[in-house]
C-alpha cells in the first residue's frame, strides 16, 4: 500500500497536525513503510474470528447514575494555556 | 554498612523495622545520589521537599507501628504519572508547564503505604519508543556502557526508571508497558520488571497511550521487591471500569522458591530470524535452571505470534489517536501561537504540531489512517480479529496445562543511543517482538536478568503467566532469579 502525497496531507489533516508542504513526501514514505509492515496481517485466516474489544471476559462495571463530582471550577481551569471568567478561552468560532 | 540507596525493598524494610535506619536518612541517600546522576537523565523533575516531609511521616508511622511493607521505601514515578502539584507531561512538549490537580490511583496506593516521592522519571513520548529517545527531555542513559564506552539506551519506555533502578538512584520505581516498555528495559539494564495482568492495576491518571494495552507496574532490583510493589500498587478502582473487582493477594507470600511439577513451555515460534547465539543460549541456560529446579519443560507452539507485531502497530496507533485527541491546547499544556486570523483548527493543527514529538505525530496520524472511512475494517478489524486469534493460542496453551511460558525479553542486549535509523520507524518497532504479544492478550509478564552478553552487558528472560497469576509467576520468577544468581551491577561513571 502506498500513501501518495496527497493522502498523506488529508491524513496530516484528519489527524489534526500540520504538515510543512515540503515535508508530506518524506510522510507519505513513513507512513506507506508502516503500512507495508501491516500488509502481513492480510496472510492470516480470519474468517469467523470476531473482532477482540477487550482483554479479560468481563462485563463493564455499571456504576449508580448519580453526580460523584464536580464543583471545583477552577481546578478545571488551572492548567488551562487561556481561561478568563469561569471560562476556556479559544479563537472566534462563529463568525 | 552499604550505602542506604542500593538497598533492595526488602532489606530496606527489615532495617527501618529494627530501627537500624530512619526514612528520612534512606531519603537522603537516594537524594545525593540523584543529584550526582545528572549524566544519566533518569530524574527529570526532582521533588526533594515533597520526599523529605514523606519520609518524615513515615519515621512517624514506623514508630507508632503502623508500617506497611512500603512505608519509608523511596521511589522514582514515571513522568506519565499524575501526581498532585507535581509536573506530569509523559515526556510531552504538548504537556509542558501541566501539574494535575489530581492523584494517579497507583501513586495514590503507594502514598497510602507510606512510600517516599523522590520525582519524576523519564521516558519515550507518551511512552511511545523503545530507546528513550523520544523524550522532549532528551533520552535517558543507560548506567551500563559498552566496551568502547558508548553511551547506551536504557531501553523504552520506561527507560527513566530502569536507568533509576539499576543506578541506585531509588529502591524501586513505576513503570508502564504498553508493548514491552517494562520489560524491554528491565531486561537491558540487569533489573527486574514486572508487567501484571490488564486489569490488575488501576490506570486512573496514568496519560493514556493504548488504552486496551496500558498497565501499569513495578522496576525493582529482585523479584521479592516487584512482588512487594505490586502489592501496594494493585487495587481495585471504581474510577476505572477496566480494574479487575479482585481482592489483592499477598503476593510476597507466593514466593517459596518451590516449582515442581510446574509446567513451562518453550514456545518454538519466538525463536527468530537472526537472533544472535548468545540470547538463544541463555533462553536455554534459563530452561535449564528451571528444569533443574523441578520443573518440567514442554515444547509449545503459538502460532499467530509473528503478526503480533504488525496487529499491535494497527491496534495501538488507533487507539493513541483517539486518546490524543484531548491535546488540543485548549484545557491544558501548550498552545501554539497563533496568526492574525488563525481560527480553531489552525489552532490545534498547530499546536499539535508543535506540541508532539515524529514519532507520535507519525503513531497518531497512522491510527487516524487505520480508523478512516474505507480502511477500518481493512487494517482495524483486521488486526482485532488476528489480536483474538493471538489470545487463543495463549489460552490453547493454558488449557493444556502449560503454567507458564520462557522466552527472551529482547532480542539483543542494550544498543548505542542514535544507533537507530532515525528514518525506518519499523526497525526500531521490531525490539518489541517477544514483548508484544502478552499485552495484546492481556497476560501478566516478567523480565529477570538471567546473564551478560560477551561485552559484559545484562541479558533478561522472560516469564509470561496465567492471568490473574502473578504469585505464581513471580514465584517462577523467584526460581530463576536465583538459580541464575545475578548479582553484577555497572561500574559508577556517572
Amino acid at each position: 500500500m502506498s500513501i501518495t502525497k496527497d493522502e498523506a496531507r488529508k491524513v496530516a489533516h484528519l489527524a489534526r497536525v500540520a504538515v510543512d508542504e515540503a515535508d508530506l513526501p518524506a510522510l507519505a514514505r513513513d507512513l506507506s513503510g508502516i503500512l507495508d509492515f501491516m500488509e502481513q496481517l492480510n496472510e492470516v485466516d480470519v474468517e469467523g474470528v470476531e473482532p477482540m474489544t477487550g482483554v479479560t471476559p468481563m462485563r463493564l462495571k455499571r456504576r449508580e447514575d448519580v453526580v460523584t463530582t464536580g464543583g471545583m471550577p477552577e481546578k478545571i481551569l488551572s492548567n488551562a494555556p487561556d481561561a478568563r471568567e469561569g471560562f476556556f478561552a479559544v479563537p472566534k468560532v462563529v463568525e | 554498612m552499604t550505602e542506604l540507596n542500593t538497598l533492595t525493598i526488602a532489606a530496606a524494610r527489615e532495617a527501618l523495622a529494627k530501627g537500624e535506619v530512619t526514612a528520612a536518612e534512606l531519603t537522603e541517600a537516594c537524594l545525593s545520589a540523584i543529584d550526582a546522576s545528572g549524566a544519566l537523565n533518569a530524574f527529570v523533575h526532582n521533588t526533594p521537599e515533597m520526599a523529605r516531609e514523606m519520609a518524615v511521616a513515615a519515621d512517624e508511622r514506623i514508630r507508632q507501628g503502623r508500617a506497611a511493607p512500603m512505608t519509608g521505601i523511596p521511589l522514582g514515578i514515571k513522568d506519565v504519572f499524575c501526581v498532585r502539584g507535581v509536573p506530569s507531561q509523559a515526556a510531552s512538549r504538548i504537556l509542558s508547564g501541566f501539574k494535575p490537580e489530581y492523584e494517579s490511583t497507583v501513586t495514590q496506593n503507594l502514598w497510602n503505604a507510606g512510600a517516599v516521592m523522590l520525582g519524576k522519571l523519564n521516558q519515550d513520548e507518551f511512552a511511545m519508543g523503545s530507546a528513550n529517545e523520544t523524550s522532549c527531555y532528551g533520552p535517558a542513559v543507560n548506567p551500563w556502557k559498552a566496551a568502547n564506552g558508548a553511551p547506551l539506551t536504557p531501553g523504552g519506555s520506561s527507560g527513566g526508571s530502569a536507568a533509576a533502578v539499576a543506578a541506585d538512584l531509588c529502591l524501586a520505581a513505576t513503570g508502564t508497558d504498553t508493548g514491552g516498555s517494562i520489560r524491554q528495559p528491565a531486561a537491558f539494564t540487569g533489573t527486574v520488571g514486572l508487567k501484571p495482568t490488564y486489569g490488575r492495576v488501576s490506570r486512573w491518571g496514568v496519560i493514556a497511550y493504548a488504552s486496551s494495552l496500558d498497565q501499569a507496574g513495578p522496576m525493582t532490583k529482585t523479584v521479592r521487591d516487584a512482588a512487594i510493589m505490586l502489592g501496594a500498587m494493585a487495587s481495585s478502582d471504581p474510577a476505572d471500569s477496566t480494574c479487575a473487582d479482585l481482592p489483592v493477594p499477598d503476593f510476597e507470600a507466593a514466593l517459596t522458591g518451590d516449582i515442581r511439577g510446574k509446567r513451562i513451555g518453550i514456545p518454538r515460534e519466538y525463536r527468530v530470524d537472526g537472533m544472535p547465539d548468545e540470547i538463544d543460549a541463555l533462553w536455554h541456560k534459563g530452561a535449564e535452571m528451571l528444569r533443574d529446579a523441578g520443573a518440567e519443560i514442554v515444547d509449545i507452539s503459538l502460532p499467530h505470534t509473528k503478526y503480533a507485531l504488525p496487529a499491535y502497530y494497527v491496534i495501538a496507533p488507533a487507539e493513541a489517536s483517539s486518546n490524543l485527541a484531548r491535546y488540543d491546547g485548549v484545557r491544558f499544556g501548550h498552545r501554539a501561537k497563533l496568526a492574525q486570523g488563525d481560527g480553531i483548527t489552525e489552532m490545534y493543527e498547530k499546536t499539535r504540531a508543535e506540541g508532539f514529538g515524529p514519532e507520535v505525530q507519525r503513531r497518531i496520524m497512522i491510527g487516524a489512517y487505520v480508523l478512516s472511512a474505507g480502511f477500518y475494517d481493512a487494517y482495524y478489524n483486521r488486526a482485532r480479529k488476528v489480536r483474538a486469534l493471538i489470545k487463543r493460542d495463549f489460552d490453547t496453551a493454558f488449557a493444556e496445562g502449560i503454567d507458564s511460558i520462557l522466552a527472551p525479553a529482547t532480542p539483543s542486549a542494550a544498543f548505542p543511543l542514535g544507533s537507530t535509523a532515525q528514518d525506518d520507524p519499523v526497525a526500531m518497532y521490531l525490539n518489541d517482538v517477544f514483548t508484544v504479544t502478552l499485552n495484546l492478550a492481556g497476560l501478566p509478564g516478567i523480565a529477570v536478568p538471567v546473564g551478560q552478553d560477551k561485552a559484559g552487558l545484562p541479558l533478561g528472560l522472560q516469564l509470561i503467566g496465567r492471568p490473574f497469576e502473578e504469585g505464581d509467576l513471580l514465584n517462577q520468577a523467584h526460581a530463576l532469579e536465583r538459580a541464575a544468581g545475578f548479582v553484577a551491577k555497572p561500574e559508577r561513571w556517572w
